[in-house]
């Protein structure tokens, strides 16, 4: 057996642990997402299937609601392909935010039993919000092949901005998480903040043929990686704006930076607390 | 000589109490609302915040391969220190310095998922506890051989018994060999046998020259198993030295550590042992009577009567003697101060330590003044034995000896192994 490291505990000074710690609990992180991943599925009756009706229907109910009540233009592609491909990020935003948003108190028994960098609870839970896109996302393509859209050289980028979603849902999750420690309230303000963000964000309608409206609608960190993701998926006829873009990067980095900030602050005192 | 395996100096821990914690928003908000209008109102403004220091300047350390005990009474820090060592929650001042993996029993079977199987969180809780998966997966086999869960290793453990959850739980959190092993029995889960098996790992992983942490309200025990102990009062180290001094000290205190409140009719305003001479005593042999020396005032309330439990030291009832439920007896109904004696006829008790939680109280409407710790006593079995019998410390079989009677034995009538009639 190896020598055990030599731990030094100083009062409000555990900042130089805290890196290498993380470093060194990543096979904790992996079996924490793992976890979560293998109970999701394994609990739900239908299992995958959710994850396939649940876009569904939300594409017909926003179809409707924008593309033929509100007669939103859509430009040269099919309505319903236009709503798909802007909840892919939507839903991997919301169930990444959720679930990092309620991670620490889910996991509440760990935190109270055992040391180990807290930042892991939220990190963790977004690999659910990961592999719940992955079925969709599989779905979208022969979905898009039928209205004879077809993948291009563009879809490599995609990655990019699953990621970018995932950076800002972090951000904000490591907020709300904090919170939720310290006031229950948050609980309920996370799930409403849900509820209003499908309709201020560009889901069942697309911003480049508002010009009005484009700059308030990029000012929505989310915006811009809406934008790459139907760029990626649906080909030509999309246009990136250069705006959003730096809107989410900017924005992105700054909820996670504050976010870190904020969540290393109260950490200390959640065994205290929770 | 060698460095310590844990150095601790000049810790302590606050907790913020009551008003300052709140949970809600609106709470909060309210009560920033509240602070700002009183310092607008020139009122000072100074928000009551009610601190709570749950550890104070404690020092002290550890040398590798020493068993060291930790005892006090419930809320004297024992829980919080361990905490702290363990890193689950930081210091408010002090450091600390720990060589080596720290592990606790009191992490046992943390993280298991009802919902996946056995073999899953072996995995899931080896990993919370800090093992590497590589050594997991070599210890895997040992862990499901020490848990007999092989032919369920696949199944959910939400439909093990509980007897097999905890043996799984255990199994993993054994294999840990951690360098430092924290042991803390008070909270341990009340099963008796999981607590024999505890103290079996400890005395195990004590052998092989590991350092351990022993908390225990188990007198008992923390003797047998340890040589040095920290005695922990109010958040501070009281004394830290040779267990049998930190035992008598503690046992001394716990015997003059009376309540100092009082009763709404009637008060306890001093107890004290006796033997049947009425001469102050700290042993009552098995058997024989017990008494309890009173005084009590009472406003004359005609309903007011006493109460005394028998606990062991862990505070776990015993036993119960009332004679105003069993007998209808009460207090005089005119107002004074009496001395009042409880005869109680003891049973045999294992050997070990015992006390009386004394009250009074209001027939119908429960405790009036209680005291609890007050009362300490050694207690011994010697039914037909030169020697006391262990009864709880070797055969874990219980608290008192039952019936000191033989059996009757009557031939029956026929052949023998020849039933039919």
């Amino acid at each position: 057996m190896n020598e055990g490291p030599e731990i030094t505990i100083v009062a409000g000074r555990s900042e130089a642990h805290y890196w290498r710690d993380l470093w060194r609990y990543r096979e904790l992180l992996g079996f924490l997402a793992w976890r979560d991943v293998k109970v999701r599925y394994k609990q739900a009756v239908l299992g995958a299937g959710w994850a396939v009706i649940q876009p569904l229907v939300q594409t017909m109910l926003l179809t409707f609601v924008f593309g033929k009540l509100a007669k939103m233009p859509n430009g040269t592609i099919p309505y319903p392909l236009l709503v798909l491909a802007g909840l892919l990020p939507w839903q991997l935003f919301a169930s990444a935010f959720s679930g990092a948003g309620g991670s620490l108190v889910s996991n509440s028994n760990l935190i109270s039993k055992v040391y180990f960098p807290r930042l892991i609870v939220p990190l963790s839970s977004l690999a659910v919000a990961v592999v719940d896109m992955m079925i969709p996302l599989a779905l979208t393509l022969p979905f898009a092949a039928v209205y004879g859209v077809f993948p291009t050289w563009r879809l490599l980028v995609l990655p990019v901005f699953i990621l970018g979603a995932l950076v800002i849902a972090f951000g904000a999750g490591l907020w709300i998480t904090a919170l939720t420690v310290q006031y229950r309230d948050f609980r309920f303000i996370a799930p409403f903040i849900l509820q209003i963000g499908i309709f201020i964000t560009p889901v069942g309608f697309r911003t480049d043929n508002l010009p009005r409206w484009q700059t308030i609608l990029s000012l929505n960190p989310l915006t811009g990686m809406i934008q790459g993701f139907r760029w990626c998926i649906l080909g030509g006829g999309m246009e990136l704006s250069e705006q959003s873009l730096l809107m989410s990067c900017g924005a992105g980095l700054l909820l996670v930076i504050t976010g870190l900030w904020y969540f290393r602050g109260t950490e200390r005192r959640f065994a205290d607390i929770i | 000589m060698e460095s310590p395996a844990i150095s601790v100096e000049s810790l302590s821990k606050r907790y913020m109490l009551g008003h300052v914690r709140h949970d809600t928003l609106r709470d909060q908000l309210a009560h920033r609302t509240r602070g700002l209008l009183k310092a607008l109102g020139g009122r000072g403004g100074s928000l009551a915040t009610e601190e709570f220091w749950a550890l104070r300047d404690v020092n002290f350390s550890v040398a590798p391969g020493e068993v060291l005990g930790v005892i006090g009474r419930n809320g004297a820090g024992k829980s919080t220190l361990l905490k702290i060592l363990s890193r689950i929650t930081e210091p408010t001042h002090g450091t600390i310095r720990i060589r080596g993996r720290v592990s606790s029993l009191l992490e046992v079977g943390t993280g298991f998922h009802p919902e996946l199987t056995g073999r899953d969180n072996i995995f899931l809780n080896g990993a919370i506890l800090g093992m590497p998966r590589d050594e997991i997966r070599r210890k895997f086999d040992a862990i499901v051989a020490f848990a007999e869960v092989e032919q369920f290793i696949d199944t959910p453990v939400k439909r093990y018994s509980s007897g097999m959850y905890i043996r799984l739980a255990f199994a993993v959190a054994a294999h840990m060999e951690p360098e430092i092993l924290i042991v803390d029995e008070v909270l341990a889960v009340g099963d008796a046998a999981f607590q024999q098996k505890c103290l079996g790992k400890m005395s195990e992983a004590s052998r092989s020259g590991r350092t351990i942490l022993f908390v225990s309200h188990n007198i008992n025990a923390v003797r047998s198993l340890t040589t040095r102990c920290l005695y922990l009062k109010r958040g501070h180290l009281e004394f830290a030295g040779p267990t049998a001094e930190a035992i008598d000290l503690y046992t001394r205190n716990l015997r003059s550590d009376r309540t100092a409140s009082s009763g709404q009719h009637a008060t306890i305003v001093r107890a004290a042992l006796v033997d049947a001479a009425g001469m102050e005593t700290p042993t009552f042999p098995g058997g024989d009577h017990a008494f309890v020396r009173m005084m009590v005032e009472t406003d004359g309330n005609p309903l007011a009567s006493v109460e005394a439990t028998l606990t062991d030291l862990s505070g776990t009832a015993l036993g119960l003697y009332s004679p105003g439920h069993f007998s209808g007896w009460r207090l005089p109904a005119k107002p004074g101060l009496y001395e009042v004696t409880l005869k109680i006829r003891m049973p045999h008790l294992a050997t070990g330590n015992y006390g009386f939680d004394l009250c009074t109280t209001l027939h119908g409407s429960g405790p009036d003044h209680y005291l609890a710790d007050g009362l300490v006593f050694a207690s011994e079995s010697r039914v037909n034995h030169p020697a006391p019998w262990e009864l709880r410390k070797e055969y874990n079989a219980g608290h008192f000896v039952l019936d000191e009677g033989v059996p009757s034995v009557t031939p029956i009538p026929g052949p023998a192994g020849d039933h039919t009639p």
